[in-house]
């Protein structure tokens, strides 16, 4: 087992076990790459990658870049804001011409969640999807996955908990898939209205009560709150959610053992955690951002390899 | 499939004295040298050669470090299979030293080639040496001589020289396999 089962990374949903582990074995390769006085490979040096952002990002674009460039790839950027998309383009027409100009792989965020599959199925090229509405975001699954294995040893067995606004999230699909896949148990805790109908129906616990959440977890993972996508009020105000949702130093200096905390950026410090907690010991924040470029460098090496001359 | 043995267990272990030794004639106390054997086969000989010099010529400060070419390649997306990577250990900047690159059986000449690109990551040696164990002669693609050699052999293009290592592989010995 030395190759993806798939020629596209469209979500956690679409892999399999082997593919993860192979992921997570490359990554480990290339985290060791981008810790030497030269960080960079040449294996990509005839690879052409395009990043389409039809949707802001930091450090998604900037992750997937850097991981581009250490591997050699030459790169495009696309950002819709200052593109043909505004005078009426469609997304295939868009992404065909790009692909005319000899691009081998699309990594791509798309405010519409299945953009990817979409594109998979009309052009010729390597999709990865860098985040597809409130459907999915693989990479983001995979460096987290992979974090946790780095920090508790196996992913295996760990419980983890998903806390605040899971419905409006596509990290917490795609963590809820990954970490399923790899043997965790998952849990999401969140304010009722905030919590998708059904999602027991994946297999999850639901807790609405963070302490006991955070009682029962091994690892926390703090979401934000996705203000630009609520239409209507799901909660009465930030402040009642911070004191309901929001973990603060003291909470866990409380509980009955002391948990690893996660947090998939942008962070809204004192809303869903507070300082002192995002920035203490138990927190693994940095290293998810360090470790998105090596799963990212992973994954693009994997499906590059698959691309034949 | 047809062997044949081009060394035993005890030509193997003279050659790999005689390799240490020479090793010490150019490097003396190995103060400004590191040994780098090359993934996946050629850390095998270098940890060896690397305790022969600790052990029986009391080489003191070897400088020892593991490095992985598969990113560096030059075939990558051109085989049938996807090229899989081995862990690089280098712990130490190599700028200014004197490397002697280690593998076991030089062929084609691509694998050092990739590993002359891949040591630049961790900066400037002063020299590179090569040190392989089997020279396959004639079957070259690239204007790479090794430094120290064990056995030179003419090998044919479906012939393969398989190294084996009592530690891996429960014996010492060099095979000539007919594919």
């Amino acid at each position: 087992m030395s190759e993806l089962s798939v020629n596209h990374l469209l979500g956690i949903k679409y892999l399999n076990k082997q593919d993860i582990q192979l992921i997570f074995e490359t990554a480990d390769h290339f985290k060791e790459v981008i810790n030497r006085p030269i960080k960079k490979v040449p294996s990509l040096r005839d690879i052409t990658i395009a990043n389409l952002f039809f949707e802001n990002s930091t450090r998604t674009k900037l992750s997937f870049e850097l991981a581009e460039k250490r591997l050699s790839a030459d790169v495009l950027n696309f950002s819709s804001s200052q593109s043909s998309v505004k005078k009426g383009e469609t997304l295939i027409d868009t992404v065909n011409n790009i692909l005319s100009m000899k691009v081998d792989m699309v990594v791509m965020r798309h405010p519409n969640p299945g953009a990817g599959v979409f594109l998979s199925k009309h052009v010729k090229a390597s999709i990865i999807n860098a985040g597809d509405g409130a459907h999915e975001h693989p990479t983001q699954a995979l460096l987290d996955s992979y974090s946790i294995r780095e920090k508790l040893g196996d992913v295996a067995g760990k419980k983890v908990v998903i806390v605040g606004d899971i419905l409006h999230s596509r990290v917490a699909l795609s963590n809820i898939f990954a970490l399923q896949l790899q043997g965790a148990q998952v849990m999401v805790c969140g304010p009722k209205t905030l919590l998708p109908k059904f999602i027991d129906s994946l297999g999850v616990k639901v807790e609405t009560d963070l302490r006991k959440a955070l009682n029962w977890c091994d690892v926390a993972n703090m979401l934000r709150v996705q203000n630009e996508r609520m239409d209507i009020s799901y909660f009465p105000s930030t402040r009642e959610y911070t004191q309901q949702f929001g973990v603060n130093k003291e909470l866990l200096d409380s509980l009955n053992k002391e948990i690893t905390i996660m947090h998939p950026g942008p962070i809204n410090r004192g809303v869903e955690i507070t300082s002192d907690v995002a920035d203490s010991k138990q927190s693994i924040i940095l290293d998810q951002v360090q470790n998105g470029v090596a799963i990212r460098m992973a994954v693009i090496y994997l499906l590059a390899s698959k691309i034949k001359q | 499939m047809s062997q044949k043995v081009l060394l035993n267990e005890k030509e193997v272990n003279i050659i790999l004295h005689r390799l240490a030794c020479q090793l010490i004639e150019k490097h003396n106390d190995f103060s400004n040298t590191v040994l780098i054997g090359l993934q996946p086969r050629g850390v095998f000989l270098a940890d060896r050669i690397a305790k022969i010099l600790r052990e029986d010529y009391k080489v003191k400060n070897i400088q020892l470090g593991h490095l992985d070419i598969t990113f560096f390649r030059d075939d990558f997306r051109r085989g049938e299979k996807p090229l899989e990577a081995n862990a690089t250990q280098i712990n130490f900047l190599v700028e200014d030293k004197n490397v002697v690159f280690i593998d076991d059986v030089l062929y084609t000449g691509r694998s050092i080639r990739a590993a002359l690109t891949a040591i630049q990551s961790f900066g400037r040696p002063n020299e590179i040496e090569l040190l392989t164990l089997i020279d396959r002669r004639f079957s070259r693609h690239l204007p790479i001589q090794p430094n120290y050699r064990g056995r030179q052999v003419d090998v044919i293009n479906n012939e393969k020289v398989k190294v084996n290592w009592k530690e891996y592989d429960n014996e010492d010995s060099v095979y000539l396999i007919e594919k």
